[in-house]
């Protein structure tokens, strides 16, 4: 019979303080983003899709052509092709296609590469209407970003 | 020269008092979703609708529309006539007691001498739509979501009908007018705080509100038994719901609370009904409150409640009142 | 239960389909039922299977981590710490401290996420709406601190052979200390509305109750076992990494229903902000990556390796055969042995304590099917 009446006791005392915490938060100020009229700063650190890094000195990449990103690459994304031009001795690079739909971001290329050609880049907002927009072609995006 | 009514003036004023009523239904509907959505937006953090309008106010608007345009879908193999029927009638008898709630001193459709009972017969008929839009949904889950209503509706109806009781018994008329005229010197709240917490949590129960929500649990049942239907239908049974929520916090506001009584206001006979919608929106409120916070108890635990602990504590109520009122 | 004559006759099916809001992932649960008791369920899976353990098969060992975090999403830095480590006791890396260190630190720091987002989900699943909301909104905090260092905010490939692939600034230690203070003050609103909420206490006391046979017959591990009363923890019985060091405790239920289950992990997400700070305080200095060669070759033999993910213990099996490519990989999943004792606990209960029972095991149907 006690147990009735303590139980009665504890219970309402528990849905109370419980409506307690729901309508202190209704005071609270709200923490949602609403995206986007309003915006977050991204990380610098953020792992967007790899681009060609820009050599301030020489204007140029840094790439090689040597292909060991294409190799160590485990959803075969990459796309690497050099040409030896005339009166070179290395070969430089013609092609780097980036097959984002297939990219995992496990960042092997970025650690894998012996001269640190490439980084992540921050895109985080992409949206497209068809699957071939997101086969990037990352050296062209290189010659837009160029002085 | 004499004026010809061709309808007797009670009539005429019924109709005009009926057509402004449902017109108001709609019109409540509309507020109380928003209200609903809003609050529901702010105690989890986050701003609601915000898009359309000054922070979403025409939101439930295009809702509206947007629900009107819609196909209605009648899914293979159901009973075509009971599929059609079940939300008119749920949302048919859920207009009929606003005629003899009390608004204001002089704005009431029609005093029923036994107003109350009349209100209490209209509810259970809500039963039968949620029966009805169950069975004739050919869906395991609708059945199963019907079939809980059932129990859980007759279980609650009477901790209501007890704790009404109580009231009545300290004004000895069910007419509504009545309860509220007696109620000038002290609001019963005070005098019967009892009855007025069981009021509120059967009536919470009767409209299957959460917690008490079993008929259309969605996390169990996937949308219990309107999973079926779209558009229209479904809107119908929404309004309906809402409805029965601003019912049963209009009739507590009545009972208990002192209906339109409140400081004096100029035209106070009229705008008492100021006094009025401001109760009956506390009351919302705190039903809104308590569907976002508490998580729904399971069947028989519900039963268990009503049974055990709500019939109990009533029934002992009234016996204390009744000798209180001989003494 | 007792089961009229009209009910004995007119038993039913009814499908808790791939599609439903209470199975977390996509799982067929085929219940017979009369009248509103469950009789007999029996769980389908492999909706969701997109052979990891065959596409580890296909290429270079470096090249399965991605797919480590692919396999249970909500907690994938223990799933990624168990692989890296298992390839290091197979070619005999050595791992620095300081890279020991932030490994625990971040697998805890998921693990508390992991355990926000169930809480969320389990009250979802009773009705409440809204602590799932705060769970995550707390839950939005780690991640922005893990996003900092690591560059992903769900699915991390943090890790390396050696080590891990970033170090960790200041920036990251200041806002851990700054997260846990408010977890800890959080901790006070989750117990006022939901632990001592009555309505929850009634639906999980004595539901589900799991005994300890029945635990280990069916190889239950993680909370769900603890929450029977044995204590077996993967980080005390068969330490790994640099939790010996550390100072915490197993926290363990008495009766094994959803009670006790529920009350050992919001304990053991107060343990881990335990064993983060000690961490943070201990932090040694030193490099994060050792050298490795570039063509790991995996001699022939087999090698295992066992990790406590959030949901219990995780174990990763190799057979090498000399070259860089795994000759067979296989993953134990804890979530698919607290699944296999579902048809025999769910005999003869209701319907929505079967959902209160299937919220309290913390499934994740991706990591189940791999």
């Amino acid at each position: 019979m006690k147990q009735y009446f303590s139980e009665i006791y504890t219970g309402g005392k528990s849905l109370v303080e419980g409506l307690g915490v729901t309508f202190k938060a209704l005071f609270q100020p709200i923490v949602t983003v609403q995206y986007p009229r309003e915006e977050i700063d991204i990380t610098p650190n953020y792992r967007g899709h790899i681009d060609l890094v820009l050599d301030p000195e020489k204007n140029t990449f840094l790439c090689i052509s040597c292909g060991m990103c294409e190799k160590s690459c485990p959803s075969d994304c990459i796309k690497i092709q050099g040409k030896k031009l005339e009166g070179e001795k290395k070969k430089t690079l013609v092609l780097f296609e980036l097959d984002f739909t297939k990219c995992s971001l496990c960042g092997t290329c970025v650690e894998v590469c012996p001269n640190d050609a490439l980084e992540f880049s921050q895109e985080y907002n992409l949206a497209a209407f068809s699957r071939e927009a997101f086969h990037f072609d990352i050296l062209k995006r290189l010659e837009e970003r160029r002085t | 020269m004499e004026t010809i009514s061709i309808l007797p003036p009670e009539l005429i004023r019924m109709l005009i008092a009926a057509i402004i009523i449902i017109s108001f239904l709609f019109l409540n509907a509309i507020m109380m979703g928003y209200l609903e959505r809003k609050i529901a937006g702010h105690v989890q953090r986050r701003p609601g609708p915000m898009e359309v309008g000054f922070h979403g106010i025409l939101q439930m608007v295009v809702d509206g529309v947007k629900l009107l345009g819609k196909e209605l879908l009648i899914p293979f193999n159901v009973d075509r006539t009971l599929f059609r029927v079940a939300p008119l009638l749920s949302f048919t008898p859920v207009i009929l007691p606003l005629l003899v709630i009390p608004f204001s001193e002089k704005l009431q459709a029609r005093d029923l001498s036994l107003g109350l009972i009349f209100i209490v017969s209209m509810g259970s008929v809500n039963v039968m739509a949620l029966l009805v839009a169950g069975w004739g949904s050919n869906n395991k889950y609708s059945m199963f979501g019907a079939m809980r209503a059932v129990a859980q509706s007759i279980a609650f109806e009477i901790p209501i009908l007890l704790s009404m009781l109580a009231v009545v018994l300290m004004c000895n008329t069910f007419s509504l007018k009545e309860i509220v005229g007696a109620q000038q010197k002290i609001w019963f709240v005070f005098l019967q705080p009892v009855a007025f917490l069981i009021y509120l949590i059967a009536g919470v129960a009767e409209t299957n509100r959460a917690p008490f929500d079993l008929p259309e649990a969605e996390s169990e049942l996937t949308a219990g038994f309107h999973t079926e239907y779209s558009g229209m239908g479904f809107s119908l049974f929404f309004i309906g719901e809402y409805t029965n929520m601003f019912i049963v916090a209009s009739v507590a506001t009545v009972l208990f609370l002192g209906g339109w009584h409140g400081p004096n206001l100029p035209y106070g006979e009229y705008l008492g009904i100021v006094w009025f919608f401001l109760k009956v929106y506390f009351l919302l409120f705190l039903l809104i409150m308590i569907r976002w916070t508490y998580p729904r108890v399971r069947f028989d635990q519900l039963l268990n409640f009503a049974w055990k602990y709500l019939v109990p504590f009533s029934l002992v109520n009234i016996l204390i009142t009744a000798v209180l009122v001989k003494l | 239960m007792l089961e009229s004559d009209f009910q004995k006759k007119n038993r039913f099916f009814l499908n808790m389909g791939p599609q439903h809001p209470s199975t977390h992932g996509v799982l067929l649960i085929v219940l017979e039922m009369s009248g509103e008791y469950v009789l007999d369920p029996q769980p389908v899976l492999g909706f969701v299977h997109r052979m990891h353990e065959k596409m580890a098969e296909s290429r270079p060992c470096v090249g399965f981590m991605p797919n480590t975090a692919r396999m249970d999403y909500v907690c994938a830095l223990p799933y990624n710490h168990g692989y890296v480590s298992l390839i290091e006791r197979k070619a005999g890396i050595e791992v620095p401290e300081r890279a020991e260190y932030i490994r625990v630190i971040t697998s805890e720091l998921n693990r508390v996420a992991s355990h926000l987002l169930w809480l969320g989900a389990y009250l979802l699943d009773l009705g409440a709406f809204t602590p799932i909301l705060y769970g995550f909104d707390d839950r939005e905090h780690i991640l922005d601190i893990l996003e900092d260092i690591t560059g992903s905010r769900l699915t991390y490939c943090y890790y390396r052979f050696g080590g891990v692939s970033r170090d960790i600034d200041d920036k990251f230690v200041a806002s851990t200390r700054a997260f846990i203070k408010r977890l800890r003050e959080r901790f006070v609103i989750y117990e006022k509305l939901v632990t001592k909420n009555i309505i929850f206490i009634k639906r999980t006391e004595n539901i589900g109750v799991v005994s300890p046979d029945m635990a280990l017959r069916y190889g239950m591990t993680g909370p769900n076992l603890r929450g029977s009363g044995i204590a077996y923890d993967v980080r005390k019985n068969e330490p790994y990494s640099v939790y010996p060091e550390f100072d915490f405790e197993i926290p363990v239920g008495s009766q094994g229903d959803c009670l006790d289950r529920y009350m050992v992990r919001i304990r053991e997400m107060e343990q881990s902000l335990r064993i983060i700070e000690q961490a943070l305080d201990r932090l040694p200095e030193g490099p994060v990556r050792a050298k490795v060669p570039k063509n790991i070759k995996l001699s022939p033999g087999d090698c295992n390796f066992a990790v406590e993910a959030a949901r219990g213990e995780l174990s990763y099996y190799l057979v090498g055969d000399g070259t860089s490519t795994p000759y067979r990989l296989k993953v134990r999943v804890p979530s698919y042995s607290n699944l296999s004792c579902l048809p025999e606990l769910g005999r003869g209960i209701l319907l929505p304590d079967l959902v209160s029972i299937l919220g309290s095991f913390d499934l994740v149907i991706p990591e189940m099917d791999r």
